[in-house]
């Protein structure tokens, strides 16, 4: 595929250099509202819009900022899209607002923006940055809503708020699901995000052995994070 | 003097920065080889949280709530921050050049640690004075200090285990993370 069209860049965010499982960028957000998948789409598709008009603006701006004081604007120009997506969704949508409360303003520090903006958005033309910032929020949107599915379904039998799997009533003698609550708990986060990294690990070491290089075959380890992600579509279903 | 000492407790152990609200990730699982490193990461991370927080909130209540721009927070706190960082690296190089030996590495890294922004947003939603933000502050940082030198000790001693080859590295890290935020919920019922 040829570099820089849009439909690449989006396959690069998405599979190729997923931020959250081959970058392993933006941890905090990825751990901390990671609590149900509702919460998982919210927060993804909130760094997706910063990410894409940052991209879009900085990459528009790239030839006026001088080189050395480009961090502390691409700073500002990361800060004030935040803002102005935080008052939105504090109008708008103040259910989600609420739900993901210090982490929007958070976003500014997400490494994944200010990454893109001195790794791409910088050196790249507008529309190029534009998709650029589309294909790495979305690629983090579908990681962290993964996550947050594993997360809600194990700790709470549910699935984007709907009760997927009925759940136990000893006092009734109904059998059914005990929810492990733990994986909506701190803990939790820590316990999925290591065994998605480990079957990550497992697959690029059953590459390794066949004889793929698996820093080359980047398109092995996108496809393992889509196998773990549809793995767990599987037993949702 | 009691409220201090609950914000105190509840920063630095009960809502463990790292453990229980998942601020300053990246210097807490990349910084965490040796017990040294993690020391000196954490007392530079004291040193900026405290005096940061401290900045951030009398700009806070003496510039943005008077002129009605508090809207600008997050834009002000991460410049302030930002530019506080620097001026703090150029301060200790001339006037202190033993404490600049000792943290400076680590100076620089501080500007991204997510925590530093995190706890001046959160003395501003929990409508902390100038005098409680920096005390909270302070406290978060030593609980960032607690967890990050813990986990540099277990990481070194757990370095020559045998462990299952897909689980090195980072997602043993990991539950080494979690085992410790389960046994932080002790601390829960402190307060």
């Amino acid at each position: 595929m040829k570099a820089n069209t849009p439909a690449e860049r989006l396959k690069n965010g998405i599979l190729t250099e997923n931020p959250t499982f081959v970058l392993m960028l933006g941890m905090c957000p990825t751990l901390a509202v990671t609590t149900s998948a509702t919460n998982g789409i919210g927060m993804g598709l909130t760094t997706t819009v910063i990410l894409a008009m940052s991209n879009l603006f900085i990459s528009l701006l790239r030839n006026f900022i001088p080189d050395r004081v480009r961090m502390p604007s691409y700073i500002v120009v990361v800060a004030s899209f935040v803002t102005i997506v935080q008052l939105l969704l504090q109008g708008y949508i103040p259910s989600l607002y609420d739900s993901l409360g210090i982490y929007i303003p958070l976003i500014v520090v997400n490494c994944i923006i200010l990454g893109r903006a001195e790794a791409y958005a910088s050196k790249n033309p507008p529309l190029a940055s534009l998709f650029d910032g589309i294909g790495m929020g979305l690629g983090f949107t579908i990681s962290i809503t993964c996550i947050g599915a594993v997360r809600e379904l194990l700790g709470a039998g549910q699935l984007f708020g709907y009760q997927v799997l009925p759940l136990a009533d000893s006092a009734a003698g109904v059998a059914g699901y005990q929810p492990i609550t733990i994986f909506i708990l701190a803990p939790g986060a820590f316990f999925v995000l290591a065994m998605l990294a480990a079957i990550l690990n497992k697959f690029k070491l059953g590459a390794a052995k066949r004889g793929i290089d698996p820093s080359q075959g980047c398109a092995g380890c996108a496809g393992c994070g889509n196998t773990a992600c549809s793995g767990k579509g599987g037993s949702e279903a | 003097m009691k409220e201090m000492f609950l914000i105190i407790i509840g920063s630095a152990f009960v809502n463990n920065v790292v453990l229980s609200q998942f601020l300053g990730l990246c210097p807490f699982l990349g910084i965490s080889k040796k017990t040294e490193t993690a020391a000196g990461m954490g007392g530079a991370v004291i040193f900026v949280i405290t005096i940061s927080s401290f900045v951030a909130s009398l700009i806070y209540q003496f510039i943005l709530v008077p002129l009605n721009l508090t809207y600008l927070q997050t834009i002000v706190f991460i410049l302030v921050i930002a530019a506080l960082v620097q001026l703090l690296e150029m301060f200790l190089k001339k006037s202190i050049p033993s404490l600049y030996k000792g943290l400076g590495i680590y100076l620089p890294l501080i500007t991204t640690n997510c925590a530093v922004l995190g706890v001046a947003l959160n003395n501003v939603s929990d409508g902390y004075g100038v005098l409680k933000s920096t005390v909270n502050g302070f406290a978060t940082a030593v609980g960032f200090l607690v967890a990050i030198v813990l986990m540099a000790s277990i990481r070194e001693k757990t370095e020559n285990n045998d462990i299952p080859k897909a689980f090195q590295g980072f997602p043993i890290t990991l539950i080494t993370a979690g085992l410790m935020a389960i046994s932080f919920f002790g601390f829960s019922g402190l307060i």
